[in-house]
C-alpha cells in the first residue's frame, strides 16, 4: 500500500517545499533591511498587475518551459542533464544560422526553420554526453558540465571570429532579416483602442512552448518510446530484461532533451534580441532544473513552475529597480527551491509519510 | 619566448594552480568517501566573499581566513545533511549550493558595502603578502637556477605553500593511515565498512567537512592573496576545473597535483596571450580556455586509459535493518 495519497505527493510536497523556500527568502530580505511584504507587493505589481509586466513574465516563462521540459525528459530516463545551458547556447547558434543564411519569405516558415535549427544544434551538443554515458559509463552530470563550458568557449569564438559583422565591437551576429521577426504579444493582442503588452518581449514562441508541452506529454505517456524511457528510468535491470536497449534509450533521451533546450533560443534570439548575443541564455538552462523538480517532471506542472519563475524573474527585476535588493535574490530563491524540492525532498517527505500513516491508523 | 618570460608564465601558472589544488583535493576527500560534490565552486565563492568581507572589516587576514573557512564549512555541512542524513540526491544538492553561494554572496556584499556586489579593495594586513624564502635575493644572480628559485619557488603567499604541502599530506592520510583506508573503503563498499562496526555516517561527514575546509582555503586564497577583495562570481568556474582535474587524475593525489599545475598553466598562458602561433596554426584563446574540459572529455571517452570513480560514489548509504 502507498504510504500517502497521490495528491499529497503531487501537490502537498512541492507546496511545502515552496513555502519553506519562500520563508527563508523572506528572512534574507529582512536581513538586508527591506520588508518582505513590501517586496512581494512590488513584485506582484510589476509582474502581474499590468499587461507589460505579464509580457515579461510570459517571455521568461517561455524560456523556462523549454529548459524545464528538457531537464524533465532526461529525468524520466534517470539522467540528470545539467547541460541545458550549453545546449541552449548552441541552439542559439542553430537559430542564428537558419535566420541569417536562409532567405525566408514569411516569419511563420522562418519560425519552423529556426525551431528545427535550434533543436538540431541543441541535440547535437547533447549527443556526445549521452553517447559517453551509454558507451563508457561516463557520468552525464560531469560531461554536461564540461560541455557547458566548452559551449561558452565555442560560441565566444564563433561570434568574435566568424559571425561578428565587420566594424562591430560587440560579440554578436548581425541583425536577423526583417522577414524573420516574430510577432510579439503587442502585435497580436493590441487593438487601436487598447494597447496591450507594450514594449514587452513575449512573442509567438510562447505558443510553440505550449505545443512542446503537449508533444512531451504525448511522447512520455502515449508512445512506445516514452514507455521505454520511463521503464528505463524506473529500473534499468527490468528494462534490460524487457528487451529495451539501455544505450539507445540514453542517447535518444539526451537528444530529445538537448533539442528542447536548444529550442529555447528561438524565444531569446529570434523573438527578443533579433540577433544572437553572447549571453543570451542567462542561466535559463539551470532554472530548468528547478522548474522540472517543482513541476514533478510533468508538462502541466512545468508550465505552472515556469510561470512562477517567470514571475520571480520579472518581479526580481522590479525589485532591483525600486529597492536596494539586487537581482541575485532570484538566484537565492532558485537555489532554495532546488534544495528543498530536490536534495532535501526526504526531509519533507518522511515526516509527511509518517503523518499519513498515523492518520490512516487512527481512521481504521 | 625568452627564459624570463617562461619563468613568469610558469610562476603565474603556480598561482593559478593553487585554488585548483585546494578545490581538487577537497573533492578528492569527498569523492573517495563516496560523496560526489559538484558544489566545490559554491563553497569557494562563499569563502572568498566572507574572507574578503571580514578581512576588510577587521583588518586582519587571519580572522578573514577563519570566517571564510567557516562559511565554506556551513555549506559543506548543508551538503552533508542533504546527502548523508536525508539521503538526497548529491548532485542536486551540489547544484543548489552553487546557486545559493552565487546569490547570497552578492546580496550580502551589496547589503554590507553598497559597491555593486563587491567588497572594498584589501590593503596591508588584510591580505596575504608574498613570502621571500631564505637566500632568494642572494641567489638570484646564479644563472638558470637563481631565477627559478627567486621567481618561481620563492615569493608566493603562505597559502600557496600550504596547498603544495597538502599534496603529500593527503597522500599519506589517504594511503598510509587507518582513517584513510576506512575513508577509501566507505567510498567503494560502505556495507563492508558498516559490517566491520565502523560508522559510515561519521566517516562520510568527516570527509565532507575536510572538503569544506579545503574549499574554504581555496576561496580565501582567491580573495585575499591572488586578488585583493571579492568581486561577483570571482571563482569563475574554478570549482568545475578542479572537478575536471580530479577526474583527469583518476582520483589520485600526485596525479591530481600535476593536473592542477597543467590546468593552471593553461590558464596562465590564456591570460597572457590572446592567441598562440604554433607551427603556422593559430590557436585561439577560447581553445586554451576550453582545453581542461576537452582533455577531461578525452579521458572520459577512454581514449587514454579509463577514469573509473570510486564504486559507491553518489550512492546514499541505507543501513539494512
Amino acid at each position: 500500500m502507498e504510504k500517502m495519497p497521490r495528491w499529497a505527493d503531487i501537490i502537498l510536497i512541492p507546496l511545502i517545499s515552496l513555502l519553506l523556500a519562500a520563508f527563508l527568502s523572506a528572512l534574507v530580505i529582512l536581513a538586508i533591511g527591506e520588508s518582505p511584504l513590501n517586496a512581494l507587493d512590488l513584485m506582484i505589481k510589476g509582474a502581474l498587475m499590468r499587461s507589460a509586466g505579464w509580457g515579461y513574465t510570459l517571455y521568461y516563462a517561455t524560456n523556462f518551459i523549454f529548459t524545464g521540459l528538457a531537464v524533465a525528459v532526461a529525468f524520466h530516463a534517470r539522467l540528470f542533464n545539467i547541460g541545458g545551458e550549453g545546449q541552449a547556447m548552441l541552439g542559439g547558434l542553430g537559430v542564428a544560422l537558419v535566420c541569417l543564411y536562409i532567405p525566408w519569405p514569411h516569419w511563420s516558415l522562418a519560425l519552423v526553420g529556426a525551431s528545427v535549427g535550434g533543436a538540431v544544434f541543441g541535440a547535437l551538443w547533447a549527443f556526445l554526453p549521452g553517447w559517453l554515458q551509454a558507451r563508457r559509463g561516463s557520468h552525464i552530470v560531469i560531461t554536461t558540465i564540461m560541455f557547458n563550458f566548452m559551449a561558452a568557449a565555442l560560441l565566444n569564438y564563433v561570434l568574435v571570429n566568424l559571425l561578428r559583422p565587420k566594424g562591430s565591437m560587440d560579440p554578436a551576429t548581425a541583425k536577423f532579416p526583417e522577414a524573420t521577426h516574430l510577432p510579439t504579444f503587442h502585435d497580436m493582442f493590441s487593438t487601436t483602442e487598447t494597447v496591450l503588452f507594450r514594449g514587452s518581449p513575449a512573442n509567438v514562441t510562447f505558443f510553440v512552448a505550449l505545443l512542446a508541452c503537449v508533444a512531451v506529454w504525448l511522447l512520455i505517456w502515449r508512445t512506445r518510446l516514452g514507455y521505454e524511457i520511463r521503464s528505463f528510468g524506473q529500473s534499468e535491470t527490468a528494462a534490460r530484461y524487457a528487451g529495451i536497449a539501455p544505450g539507445r534509450i540514453i542517447v535518444v533521451a539526451m537528444l530529445i532533451s538537448g533539442a528542447l533546450a536548444g529550442m529555447m533560443s528561438v524565444n531569446t534570439s529570434m523573438g527578443e534580441a533579433e540577433r544572437l548575443v553572447l549571453n543570451s541564455v542567462e542561466g535559463a538552462g539551470f532554472i530548468g532544473i528547478a522548474v522540472a523538480l517543482m513541476g514533478r517532471n510533468h508538462p502541466f506542472g512545468i508550465v505552472l513552475a515556469a510561470l512562477l519563475f517567470g514571475f520571480l524573474y520579472q518581479g526580481g527585476a522590479e525589485l532591483a529597480f525600486w529597492t536596494s535588493i539586487p537581482r541575485e535574490l532570484i538566484i537565492v530563491i532558485q537555489a532554495l527551491v532546488i534544495l528543498f524540492t530536490g536534495a532535501l525532498d526526504n526531509m519533507v517527505r518522511i515526516p509527511l509519510e509518517r503523518l499519513f500513516v498515523a492518520l490512516r491508523r487512527e481512521g481504521s | 619566448m625568452d627564459f624570463l618570460t617562461l619563468i613568469q608564465v610558469l610562476d603565474s601558472g603556480v598561482r593559478l594552480a593553487t585554488p585548483l589544488i585546494f578545490a581538487c583535493f577537497a573533492g578528492l576527500y569527498s569523492e573517495r568517501a563516496g560523496v560526489v560534490d559538484i558544489g566545490l565552486e559554491g563553497k569557494m565563492l562563499m569563502a572568498a566573499f566572507l574572507s574578503a568581507a571580514v578581512a576588510f572589516m577587521t583588518g586582519s587576514v587571519l580572522i578573514g581566513l577563519l570566517a571564510g573557512v567557516a562559511g565554506s564549512l556551513m555549506l559543506a555541512l548543508l551538503h552533508g545533511v542533504a546527502s548523508i542524513t536525508f539521503r538526497g540526491n548529491q548532485l542536486i544538492a551540489g547544484v543548489a549550493i552553487n546557486f545559493l553561494a552565487a546569490g547570497i554572496t552578492v546580496l550580502m556584499a551589496q547589503a554590507w558595502f553598497q559597491q555593486g556586489g563587491r567588497t572594498p579593495a584589501l590593503v596591508g594586513d588584510a591580505r596575504f603578502e608574498p613570502i621571500t624564502l631564505p637566500l632568494a635575493e642572494t641567489l638570484q644572480d646564479i644563472p638558470f637556477l637563481g631565477p627559478i628559485y627567486h621567481e618561481l619557488i620563492s615569493g608566493h603567499s603562505l597559502l600557496v605553500y600550504i596547498a603544495f604541502a597538502i599534496v603529500p599530506l593527503s597522500w599519506w592520510v589517504l594511503f598510509r593511515t587507518r582513517f584513510g583506508l576506512r575513508l577509501r573503503a566507505v567510498g567503494e563498499n560502505p556495507a563492508a565498512v558498516d559490517t566491520a562496526g565502523i560508522s559510515v555516517i561519521r566517516l562520510r561527514y568527516s570527509a565532507v567537512l575536510i572538503c569544506g575546509i579545503l574549499c574554504g582555503l581555496g576561496g580565501v586564497y582567491m580573495a585575499t592573496a591572488l586578488q585583493a577583495g571579492f568581486v561577483k562570481d570571482m571563482t569563475a568556474g574554478r570549482g568545475f576545473i578542479a572537478l575536471a582535474a580530479l577526474i583527469f587524475a583518476k582520483w589520485r593525489p600526485w596525479q591530481a597535483m600535476a593536473t592542477c599545475l597543467l590546468f593552471g598553466l593553461l590558464q596562465s598562458v590564456a591570460l597572457r596571450y590572446q592567441s598562440i602561433e604554433l607551427g603556422g596554426i593559430t590557436i585561439p584563446v577560447q581553445l586554451m580556455e576550453a582545453l581542461p574540459y576537452i582533455l577531461t572529455i578525452i579521458i572520459l571517452a577512454g581514449l587514454i586509459g579509463r577514469a573509473v570513480p570510486p564504486l559507491a560514489s553518489g550512492e546514499p548509504y541505507t543501513k539494512e535493518n
